[in-house]
């Protein structure tokens, strides 16, 4: 507050005066209020619609209710129930398997992806090549789910140019197996983030001192050298968005996961998002379904909050 | 609250109060839900006349279900004031919309159900017993209606809750051309017989069975049909109307179950029967890939135009040659909501469907199922060497040798998403003991009950 308002020592502006009167005081409480003023629209729609929400969401959980009859108070027992059903935990730790997936292959590929492809990102040949790079992000994730089960399916284009290759007892329906299920599901999804951890990193890149580049070469360091010592350390921020956005992609996600398999086989690719769903819409289990939900949003600021805390910091 | 407050700059604070205070106010009110004091309990009057005002009929109808409002059309013509305002979606969003649109003061007058005992308790819709007296309807046959009773939270008995747009039956459809190429020249008479033929599809490089098991469990299906020969039927009824004691922990069901393993392990379902949807299935067989597909006869009209002669129907057969046939069969409920505006217009409707010549034809026609009604009515016959005359016929049988069974699925409003589907696909995977299925199952219909 005081920077922005109190500390101009410039002209003969009231904010220069070093004693505030009383007349001061309710000139400064006007300038504030017509600030709030034009922010209350937006504040309004966050408290309707954010806040809320969050706040009926908690209330849910604690509570045993169908969404339509007269509810039970249930305390923590829906929490309980989270952190003790064998199915539940189930649920949450394919979630945290997705990060690998959706997080971890994306950011890392895009770091290789953007390092090739840095030095041709100006000219029309770049501009190309960036809208290849984010198409996968455009298309809805509905779109993206079809598109994916069809490839995926018993004869789809996977096992075909598999069985062309001599390869036909490696096919199966990879989001039909137990044991592929899951990672068919994370395949989808890298595919969907790559685009926009490669755009996100070429644009990072794209900032860097080439000074730093020169100086690194005349050290004698080599391209796997120049990565290390130059572009992932300059990086630090732009990765640190990455992983922020694609973590609350794989913990939080839905659509790819409703698509293609539906959670299924069994259990296999049942994420939190499809369960809080079904427990709330399906099931009709309010409560238990606001307390899933609670436990995913302390999950995602869990994995989240650390990184953006080691990112955030100044440049090297 | 204090405390979070003294932590922000006072002025920041000021405008976050209110601002928590809307979020809290939420919490801070009573529990939510409204307490719905009882309106159960029939109406003494109905009227069984429409008059001659202008009257809306609100229904909410499941899309590619085209009966309803075939149905609805036929009425506005033959009662000119009576129109329809028809709003359709999938039946999976039905059963997750019910309750709330039933709720809101724009409940529909007429509405495709799912299960129906959680929205009797919550007094959502309304008890049709005036109109049962009004009409006549018991006098039909009761095991006709018996599903749509709900009792003390139990199906089967107590007051009439719904009815039927058409009654379905499942069996199993077969493709003829394939029938003949493993030898079967009819109907297998008893299990022993359809897992013969089976075997013989499977050796003669024949896919013997084409069943769907992704998103909801289309295994489930010849899982039952073994379930209701293997044991009592009225055991599996009792289960499925939440009768108290009743189980699924039965010696019945853990023979099919076993069989289902069997039939999986010896290559009678498709490979990628997890991963194959119900829509897959019909396409698959229609395109000849699959001796046989356990379904029901509202798919008996689409089969007919896709592959015309070449597809027949049967009744699952008996464990022993000539007993009696059980199969799954279901109305396509409907009921009338609590709070609907024109409950006897809607009531004269369902009136109307069973017993105006019409009306039971359209539903032959349109539905493919049997229109129900009272037995000495007629049922309108199909047209000659089709699939849908198979259909109409073992529905008549089914009701002569009194075999219909509800589905499992329907146990309650969880049981098939949340225990059945995952089971069952971990059973044919090789990921789940026949042993183990009956007790999932079991325990996550026990563990709803107890809510």
């Amino acid at each position: 507050m005081t920077s922005a308002l109190g500390s101009a020592p410039t002209g003969q502006d009231h904010r220069a005066r070093p004693i505030p009167t009383r007349a001061h005081r309710r000139r400064w409480a006007r300038a504030a209020g017509t600030g709030w003023l034009y922010v209350l629209p937006a504040l309004v729609m966050y408290a309707v619609f954010v806040l809320r929400p969050l706040a009926l969401t908690v209330q849910y959980s604690l509570y045993d209710w169908n969404g339509i009859g007269v509810a039970r108070w249930a305390g923590l027992d829906n929490y309980v129930t989270v952190f003790t059903d064998s199915d539940l935990l189930k649920i949450i730790s394919n979630a945290i398997i997705l990060i690998v997936f959706f997080s971890l292959v994306p950011v890392a590929l895009g770091l290789l992806v953007a390092s090739l492809v840095r030095r041709i990102t100006t000219g029309a040949f770049g501009t190309v090549v960036r809208t290849i790079l984010f198409l996968p992000q455009v298309i809805p994730l509905v779109a993206a789910g079809i598109a994916w089960s069809w490839l995926l399916s018993t004869n789809g284009l996977v096992n075909q140019v598999l069985r062309a290759l001599g390869l036909g007892g490696v096919a199966r329906a990879w989001l039909g197996d137990f044991d592929t299920a899951l990672p068919a599901v994370g395949v989808i999804g890298a595919w969907v983030l790559l685009g926009l951890c490669t755009i996100l990193l070429v644009t990072g890149m794209s900032k860097i001192d080439p000074a730093l580049y020169e100086a690194a070469r005349l050290d004698g360091a080599g391209p796997v050298r120049e990565f290390l010592a130059v572009t992932l350390p300059s990086l630090r921020q732009e990765i640190g968005v990455c992983l922020t956005v694609t973590i609350i992609a794989a913990l939080a996600s839905f659509d790819i996961v409703y698509i293609s398999t539906s959670g299924g086989p069994g259990l296999q690719t049942t994420v939190p998002g499809l369960e809080i769903y079904r427990l709330a819409f399906s099931q009709r289990q309010v409560g238990l379904a606001s307390a899933l939900a609670v436990v995913l949003m302390l999950l995602v600021l869990a994995f989240v909050l650390p990184i953006q805390r080691l990112t955030r910091g100044e440049k090297p | 609250m204090a405390e979070l407050l003294t932590k922000l700059p006072r002025r920041r604070a000021v405008i976050l109060a209110p601002l928590l205070a809307i979020g809290l106010a939420a919490t801070a009110c009573s529990a939510p839900g409204a307490d719905r004091s009882s309106t159960a309990g029939p109406d003494a009057a109905v009227k069984t006349d429409l008059g001659t005002a202008p009257i809306k009929l609100e229904m909410y109808a499941e899309t590619g279900f085209p009966l309803a409002k075939a149905l609805a059309d036929e009425f506005s013509k033959q009662y000119p004031n009576v129109t329809f305002a028809i709003r359709e979606d999938q039946f999976t969003v039905i059963v997750e919309n019910a309750p709330r649109v039933m709720a809101s003061d724009n409940a529909p007058d007429i509405i495709r159900l799912p299960t129906m005992v959680d929205l009797v308790k919550d007094d959502l819709l309304k008890n049709l017993d005036p109109y049962v007296t009004a009409y006549g309807w018991d006098k039909f046959p009761a095991s006709q209606l018996v599903q749509l009773r709900v009792g003390e939270n139990t199906r089967g008995t107590g007051s009439l809750y719904g009815m039927g747009l058409g009654y379905s039956v499942t069996g199993v459809f077969y493709n003829k051309k394939l029938a003949s190429q493993v030898g079967m020249t009819q109907p297998p008479a008893t299990v022993a017989e359809f897992e013969q033929l089976l075997a013989k599809a499977k050796t003669g490089g024949v896919q013997p069975i084409m069943q769907f098991n992704k998103n909801t469990a289309g295994i489930n299906f010849p899982h039952q049909a073994l379930q209701n020969q293997f044991g009592d039927p009225a055991q599996v009824a009792d289960w499925i109307f939440q009768k108290p004691g009743a189980t699924f922990d039965t010696p019945a069901a853990l023979k099919a179950t076993q069989s289902i393993q069997k039939w999986a392990q010896a290559g009678y379902f498709p490979k990628d029967a997890n991963a194959l949807d119900y829509a897959g299935m019909v396409g698959q067989f229609q395109k000849g890939n699959g001796l046989f597909m356990f379904n029901g006869d509202w798919e008996s009209a689409n089969l007919d135009k896709a592959m015309p002669g070449n597809v027949g129907f049967f009744l699952f057969p008996a464990e022993t040659a000539g007993g009696r046939h059980v199969a799954m069969s279901a109305p396509n409920t409907f009921g009338v909501s609590a709070k609907a505006k024109n409950p006897d217009a809607a009531a004269y409707f369902l009136n109307w469907v069973h017993t105006d010549a019409k009306a039971r034809e359209i539903a032959v026609t349109v539905g493919g199922s049997s229109p129900g009604g009272p037995s000495d009515l007629p049922v309108p016959a199909a047209a000659p060497n089709t699939v849908l005359a198979e259909t109409l016929k073992a529905a008549q049988q089914l009701g002569a040798e009194n075999g219909a069974v509800d589905f499992t699925a329907n146990a309650t409003g969880g049981i098939f998403a949340a225990a059945i589907t995952p089971e069952m696909q971990k059973l044919v995977a090789g990921q789940q003991t026949p042993e183990g299925y009956v007790k999932a199952v079991q325990a996550e219909y026990a563990k709803e009950l107890s809510r």
